[in-house]
């Protein structure tokens, strides 16, 4: 191999590299762009303190759903018990082959995993934290549940704190590889997973006999109308994506019956307990839902997270 | 040729910026931020951007009922002090970290659940730099469970 080859060589690699950097670098600045697609055109100099702010534009916008820990949190905290039968198997992972299932069913995998955890199933939290990583492998996310995840699980598996926060720690690790790497349709899909598991595990612990104007259970899952809008912004922002746009069927669908609840709220009024220096957001909430449309809003849950595990 | 070395070399560097910051701020978040929010338990999202003096950013989530939350805003050493706020829906203001020495964190429970923003601003420098900083800020958000 002669010099002049070498040096050539090594000057497609740089331009290469060059031009894959400034691409994927101007395609992570998306929402910069977008938001500056929003500008305002003025018209007129007489320019008010209100026209400074409608053009100011905010440089970026995060819409954060519940994670699968704060989903299964959530669930205890309104007094769900612990019912293994409603979790996917662990033996379905083979199931998974393509990018959309293994998205969806890494958010089921690690909602079933932090709720066994926060209910102490030490062994279905070690066959749960398995699956989730046979997922995340599967997604190409590098070192999101490696090995030394598995074994620190298993060293500390009586110690809820550790395992919490191991949890919490796979869960940051996939959500920012998918940031880092530019693919946030992936990123979405795994959290919409993780939100329906968490309804279809709350409409099927509520017994027949409950109390819908006393339920804690069923106050929670009428709450996730106030979700629902977050997780359409979210989709929107991936909406080119043909896997969101099947996602975004699904969560259409539950809209058109979240529609039928009605949430009415006082104004909000924030306490601060001087001592622990903890804020109340003191509001009083009137909801309204009949029994037919939980029994639709189940229902539909239901069929989608089938079609979900396959 | 040397020359077009040269400038191939800077280029390649400008180029790889994005990746380098972006993983910088994830470990900044994961082992800077992430510790500030104990006794909560860190609730696994990644709320995170470079964001330069002057600049701002909004998040939407809802909160619910019943959990004890901490939201810390996390910004690397170098920025100016980080304004934020916590709106509710009708963007009335339900706390402004200004009046509390530019507290980045805020302990609070809800009657009710509700949707809330979280607005943030990274103030201008103090003084006449000719330079604008700019580093990472990371939203994070911790949950504790009620005791048994």
């Amino acid at each position: 191999m002669n010099i002049k080859l070498l040096h050539r060589r090594a000057l497609y690699f740089l331009a290469f590299i060059i031009a894959f950097g400034i691409i994927t670098g101007c395609a992570s600045d998306k929402k910069k762009g977008k938001d500056s697609d929003d500008l305002v055109t003025i018209d007129s100099l007489e320019i008010d303190e209100q026209l400074i702010q409608d053009v100011k534009t905010v440089k970026e916008i995060f819409y954060s759903l519940p994670s699968p820990l704060e989903t299964a949190m959530i669930l205890k905290q309104a007094g769900a018990k612990y019912n293994e039968e409603l979790l996917n198997p662990t033996d379905n992972v083979s199931r998974y082959v393509t990018n959309k299932s293994m998205a969806l069913n890494l958010g089921i995998y690690t909602t079933d995993l932090s709720y066994a955890s926060l209910f102490d199933q030490t062994q279905a939290t070690i066959n749960y934290m398995n699956a989730a990583k046979k997922m995340a492998e599967g997604l190409g996310i590098l070192n999101a549940i490696d090995e030394d995840v598995i074994e620190r699980l298993e060293a500390n598996i009586n110690n809820r704190d550790v395992i919490m926060d191991i949890i919490s720690e796979t869960i940051m690790n996939s959500s920012s590889f998918f940031e880092e790497n530019d693919r946030q349709a992936l990123s979405t899909i795994v959290l919409v997973g993780g939100w329906v598991e968490g309804l279809y595990i709350a409409t099927n612990l509520v017994g027949a006999d409950a109390d819908f104007n006393n339920n804690e259970l069923i106050n929670r899952i009428i709450d996730q109308k106030l979700t629902l809008g977050t997780v359409i912004s979210l989709l929107d922002e991936s909406s080119d994506n043909a896997d969101v746009q099947a996602v975004m069927t699904n969560v259409s669908e539950l809209k058109a019956i979240f529609e039928k609840i009605e949430i009415t709220t006082s104004k909000i009024e924030p306490v601060t307990d001087e001592e622990t220096n903890i804020t109340t957001l003191e509001s009083e909430t009137t909801i309204s839902m009949s029994p037919a449309t939980y029994n639709e809003l189940k229902e539909k849950v239901k069929v989608i997270r089938s079609n979900y595990i396959l | 040729m040397k020359k077009i070395y040269q400038i191939l070399i800077v280029l390649t560097v400008l180029a790889l910026i994005p990746f380098y910051s972006n993983s910088q701020c994830k470990s900044f978040a994961k082992k800077v931020c992430k510790l500030e929010l104990t006794p909560y338990i860190h609730d696994g999202n990644y709320n995170a951007a470079i964001l330069t003096e002057g600049e701002d950013a909004e998040l939407y989530k809802t909160f619910y009922a019943g959990q004890n939350y901490r939201i810390y805003i996390c910004g690397s050493d170098a920025l100016p002090e980080i304004e934020f706020q916590v709106l509710d829906v009708n963007r009335n203001v339900l706390y402004d970290n200004r009046k509390n020495d530019y507290s980045r964190v805020w302990d609070f429970k809800l009657q009710a659940s509700q949707q809330l923003i979280i607005s943030l601003r990274v103030k201008n420098s103090e003084g006449e730099s000719e330079e604008l900083v700019s580093g990472c800020v990371a939203i994070m958000f911790g949950i504790k469970e009620e005791a048994d």
